[in-house]
């Protein structure tokens, strides 16, 4: 690895949590993803922000592809890993009220306990997970 | 406000859309290299969270103490209720999820702007996902919970 291979990571991390810092500075919200998502199927007026936030998503890495460009997506074509994992992820963040922008991003600058907890294990999780697929296959 | 709120979202949105795409968290190969410890370890993801938490860190913190957005409206911070079964049974199937395909909820919805057919299926399946906790388990957990 050189120095650019750490630069970019880094920026990008730089924007994410800049973005996260301007979400709860500027709207009083956390920048927790599942948790913009889940909400912003409510009828509430209140509530319409959150569609703001999740059209931007796809508009910053459309305006980076568009420009500095972007690494392809590689990805399984198993429709059943897709689904399942799918599912899995969208009910999993639901019930643990949080993902990697939430209690990640979020969560452990604030120092919640709860966060830390939840991180270290989605991320064990994820990393056995990785392991197990790697040597069953 | 509500137009000036949706603009402001959108602005954080992009911030964090273009923040993802940059570090290549909308690639789930390098998430995956990530989570791969015992093989071809790639780092990239652990700089890309320092990097978010330096700047997220101190802003949370003074945040903390502030209670008040700028603009002086208050904010309610997740209450720091325990550990239950809930958060850990959540991290679980959310880290299952998440180590199969290498994708999380902010990563996906990025990435339906570079690979939309891979992406959408995935996508999809997380809002159903999303939407059979909030509209049926929950419930119906809340009804189980009332009759003990």
């Amino acid at each position: 690895m050189n120095w650019a291979d750490y630069v970019t990571p880094l920026l990008g991390g730089l924007l994410i949590g800049l973005a996260a810092a301007g979400t709860i500075l500027l709207l009083g919200k956390i920048a927790g993803i599942s948790g913009i998502l889940a909400g912003a199927f409510s009828r509430d007026k209140e509530d319409r922000w959150r569609w703001g936030f999740l059209l931007g998503l796809p508009l910053g890495a459309y305006v980076v592809a568009r420009t500095l460009g972007v690494e392809p997506v590689v990805i399984t074509d198993s429709p059943l890993l897709l689904v399942g994992a799918g599912l899995l992820v969208g009910f999993g963040t639901r019930l643990g009220n949080g993902c990697t922008s939430g209690h990640g991003v979020c969560g452990l600058a604030r120092g919640s306990r709860r966060s830390l907890t939840a991180t270290a294990t989605f991320m064990a999780v994820a990393a056995l997970t990785v392991w197990l697929v790697g040597t069953l296959s | 406000m509500s137009a000036r709120n949706f603009l402001l979202a959108l602005l954080c949105g992009t911030t964090f859309g273009t923040g993802l795409a940059l570090s290549s968290m909308t690639n789930p190969e390098r998430v995956l290299g990530f989570l791969d410890v015992t093989g071809d370890w790639d780092p990239t993801l652990a700089f890309v969270m320092v990097g978010a938490l330096l700047v997220t860190t101190p802003t949370f913190q003074w945040m903390a103490r502030r209670r008040r957005t700028l603009d002086g409206d208050e904010v309610s911070l997740p209450s720091s209720k325990g550990i239950d079964a809930s958060l850990l049974v959540g991290a679980i199937l959310f880290g299952i999820g998440w180590g199969l395909v290498g994708l999380c909820p902010g990563p996906a919805l990025a990435a339906l702007a570079i690979a939309p057919r891979e992406v959408v299926l995935f996508t999809a399946a997380l809002v159903v996902g999303a939407l059979l906790h909030d509209k049926v388990f929950a419930p119906l957990r809340e009804i189980s919970d009332a009759q003990e």
